[in-house]
């Protein structure tokens, strides 16, 4: 009971300084940099984050921090990616957003348009953070109107996987780095022809925008969005949805029905498909197959014009505008960006880190796999992953027209201006 | 004498209501006051709302899907509506004295209720998969060939569907058997006496004085069949082709409110939602004077 008191009055004064704290630096997001002497840093920040098996690599990030800047406690809030967004937009309609979060690509332009993103301005001039360090296409995505807000943690990218002894089964000759869409699709021929019958698919591959028809978009020459313009309605765009369609239309590929009953990625980790195009984070998924022995990783194969192509997608760290401790929140900030937190997660084998060259341990968490190939493909053709202020609004038109269409009578040149007219139509709502 | 007792309480009965009418204020009053609000205006998704008139409801007039979300919605509540002649059926067995083992029975009914709808669709997600799901395993032995019931248009909401009335048969059941109990044995007594079957008996006895149940629970299925949302998302999981053709009108209202961050619009449906729960309760209490016997 004694202690009531004193701490009811602590409380008091505490919310007090919050306040006056709050009123002076109210619009300091965009000039927080970091104190000279890390000591002077602190007070209480939230990091919200929305995957459970990264947990105990940010926690040991957190700990890193904590040895630099000993008077600030970071306390980690997890919630699960499918309520994660919701819960951060409910925290910003009461002006109640962590401190420091996980954004991702196609909500970033929504979360900064409205103001609700500190600018890394003040940590780029006092050089605490510096953009060199990360892919090029990575700093692209989390900028807005020529100011980034996003300081990239991970990142992956699209290649092809396949079942070396499923090869080997059907008598076909395993994929090469030099493979065109072409070789792809006859491979598929035969490995169907020779594995059909044992319920074997020739290819899993899920048909979704990020693996699978985005890649094929960009390698054929299309885009997906450019100056604010769908991509649907450009030639060369809809040629590589064809190309998915007829996989499909040829029984090679699962149909987005199959695929909705027993997602087409756990038929490649049960041997029960041959290749398919993935990211780097089926890896953990890979290893804990009993046939993970059988897997291996090839860049993606060309497009028929000879080009390859692929989206760059990742998790980037950004700021709350407001946040009530812009100082602590720029130290934390500045420090998941650092080299070393990149190595503490690399080491945890949960991602594969932004920070170039600390991909090392990531590459080595399986060597068998070949996943430099991921590294390759991110330094030498990857593109920043296609967004808009409102991605998820045309994001759901390619679920609900594009996907289910893969296979269908009616080809794609009928639906992807379809798709184009009303893409376009929401874009022009974006304000 | 009421006079005086009020002037005797003073404001007192007033404090002890206060605290159930905070909480109707806060969480059921204010939210359906400003949805109200937000359905006539545009509302992004970190709030920060313009007045548009009309305009959601236009939309939303304009909007095949809405309809397509209503007939769902309406097949979807018909189908669980079914479970209550069901369970009049079920609970009327399991009421018969000297049945052996009726404690288990009861649990075995009741257990899909109280266990976690989610968990529930997922296990039935499993049992209807086309590739190797045990009801196509099971039709499959008397030769039929069974569609993939969670990717086919109708078939997917007659799956979801069949699943929402297996897991009211739970909740029916309890209020059935507390109606039952609470019909005099005499009753049955005399009827027997006067040679009645037990079909007769069921017939002119059991349902007419069970109809104050039977009502309740045509209430409270309707009004729950109209928030079909759960079971439909996890059965079918989020990138199922057929989810455009099996939405309810609760999943629209998610879409637009979650995904789409058309706050105004998915208000507009909210109200939408009520108007047909609010218009369709109101009709079944009209009727009820018909066919509910309240045993005067």
């Amino acid at each position: 009971m004694p202690m009531r008191i004193p701490s009811f009055v602590a409380g008091v004064v505490l919310a007090a300084l919050a306040l006056t704290a709050r009123g002076s630096n109210s619009d300091s997001g965009s000039e927080a940099k970091v104190p000279d002497n890390p000591a002077d840093v602190k007070g209480d920040i939230t990091y919200a984050i929305w995957d459970v098996n990264q947990q105990p690599a940010m926690q040991e990030i957190v700990k890193a921090f904590n040895t630099k800047y000993p008077n600030v406690k970071v306390s980690i809030s997890l919630a699960v990616f499918d309520q994660y967004f919701t819960k951060l937009k409910t925290q910003a309609s009461s002006d109640n957003l962590p401190d420091v979060f996980w954004m991702n690509g196609p909500n970033f332009q929504l979360f900064a348009a409205n103001k609700q993103l500190g600018t890394l301005d003040g940590l780029l001039e006092a050089k605490q953070v510096d953009p060199a360090n990360y892919p090029k296409a990575l700093n692209e995505l989390y900028s807005l109107d020529g100011k980034q807000y996003g300081v990239p943690k991970d990142y992956d990218t699209i290649a092809l996987w396949y079942n070396k002894k499923l090869f080997a089964d059907a008598k076909v000759e395993p994929p090469t780095a030099e493979w065109t869409w072409d070789d792809y699709k006859a491979a598929a021929g035969k490995l169907k022809a020779a594995l059909g019958s044992k319920g074997i698919f020739a290819t899993a591959d899920t048909l979704g925008n990020q693996a699978d028809y985005y890649p094929a978009m960009l390698s054929n020459g299309g885009f997906v969005i450019k100056d604010g313009k769908s991509g649907y309605s450009d030639p060369k765009s809809i040629e590589a949805l064809q190309f998915w369609s007829d996989m499909v239309k040829a029984g090679y590929t699962p149909t987005a029905a199959q695929n909705a009953e027993s997602p087409s990625q756990d038929r490649f980790f049960a041997g029960k498909a041959a290749m398919m195009w993935n990211g780097n984070w089926v890896v953990s998924a890979a290893l804990k197959s009993q046939y993970k022995d059988d897997f291996t990783v090839v860049p993606l194969p060309k497009a028929p014009s000879g080009d390859r192509k692929t989206v760059i997608h990742g998790i980037g760290n950004v700021m709350r505008a407001k946040s009530k401790n812009p100082a602590a929140a720029a130290a934390f900030l500045a420090f998941l960006g650092s080299k070393d937190a990149a190595l503490i997660q690399a080491k945890a084998g949960a991602a594969n880190p932004a920070f170039t060259g600390t991909q090392t341990d990531f590459v080595n968490s399986a060597p068998a796999y070949n996943l430099k190939t991921y590294i390759d493909a991110a330094e030498q053709y990857a593109e920043p992953y296609p967004a808009s202020k409102d991605t998820a609004v045309w994001n759901k038109l390619e679920t609900d027209l594009i996907a289910p269409a893969f296979g269908g009578d009616k080809p794609m040149s009928e639906v992807a201006p379809e798709v184009a007219t009303k893409m376009d139509e929401a874009l022009g709502k974006e304000k | 004498m009421s006079g005086k007792s009020r002037s005797a309480d003073g404001g007192w009965p007033w404090l002890f209501v206060l605290p159930t009418f905070l909480g109707v204020l806060v969480f059921y009053l204010w939210p359906l006051v400003k949805t109200l609000y937000d359905s006539f205006t545009e509302t992004g998704p970190f709030g920060g709302s313009t007045w548009v008139g009309a305009a959601n409801y236009s939309q939303l007039v304009g909007d095949t899907e809405v309809y397509r979300a209503i007939l769902n919605t309406v097949v979807y509540t018909a189908i669980v509506l079914l479970g209550i002649p069901l369970a009049v059926l079920f609970a009327s067995l399991l009421n018969r004295p000297n049945l052996r083992f009726a404690m288990l029975y009861r649990t075995l009914f009741f257990l899909p209720y109280v266990a976690m709808p989610t968990a529930i669709s997922l296990v039935w997600r499993i049992i209807y998969n086309g590739d190797y799901g045990v009801l196509n395993q099971a039709l499959g032995v008397i030769g039929i060939d069974g569609p993939s019931w969670i990717t086919q248009e109708w078939f997917a909401l007659v799956a979801v569907a069949l699943l929402g009335l297996w897991l009211s048969i739970g909740f029916n059941m309890v209020v059935l058997s507390a109606g039952l109990k609470s019909i005099p044995g005499e009753l049955y007594e005399a009827a027997s006496l006067d040679g009645a079957g037990a079909v007769q008996q069921f017939r002119a006895i059991t349902v007419p004085l069970l109809t104050p149940s039977i009502f309740f629970l045509s209430v409270i299925t309707t009004i729950a069949g109209f928030q079909l949302f759960d079971q439909l998302f996890a059965l079918l999981g989020p990138v199922n082709p057929v989810m455009p053709k099996t939405q309810s009108l609760v999943f629209l209202f998610y879409e637009a409110a979650f995904v789409s961050n058309e706050r105004g619009y998915a208000a507009a449906v909210a109200v939408l939602i009520l108007l047909v729960v609010g218009l369709l309760t109101l009709f079944q209490f009209r009727f009820q004077r018909r066919w509910v016997n309240y045993g005067q």
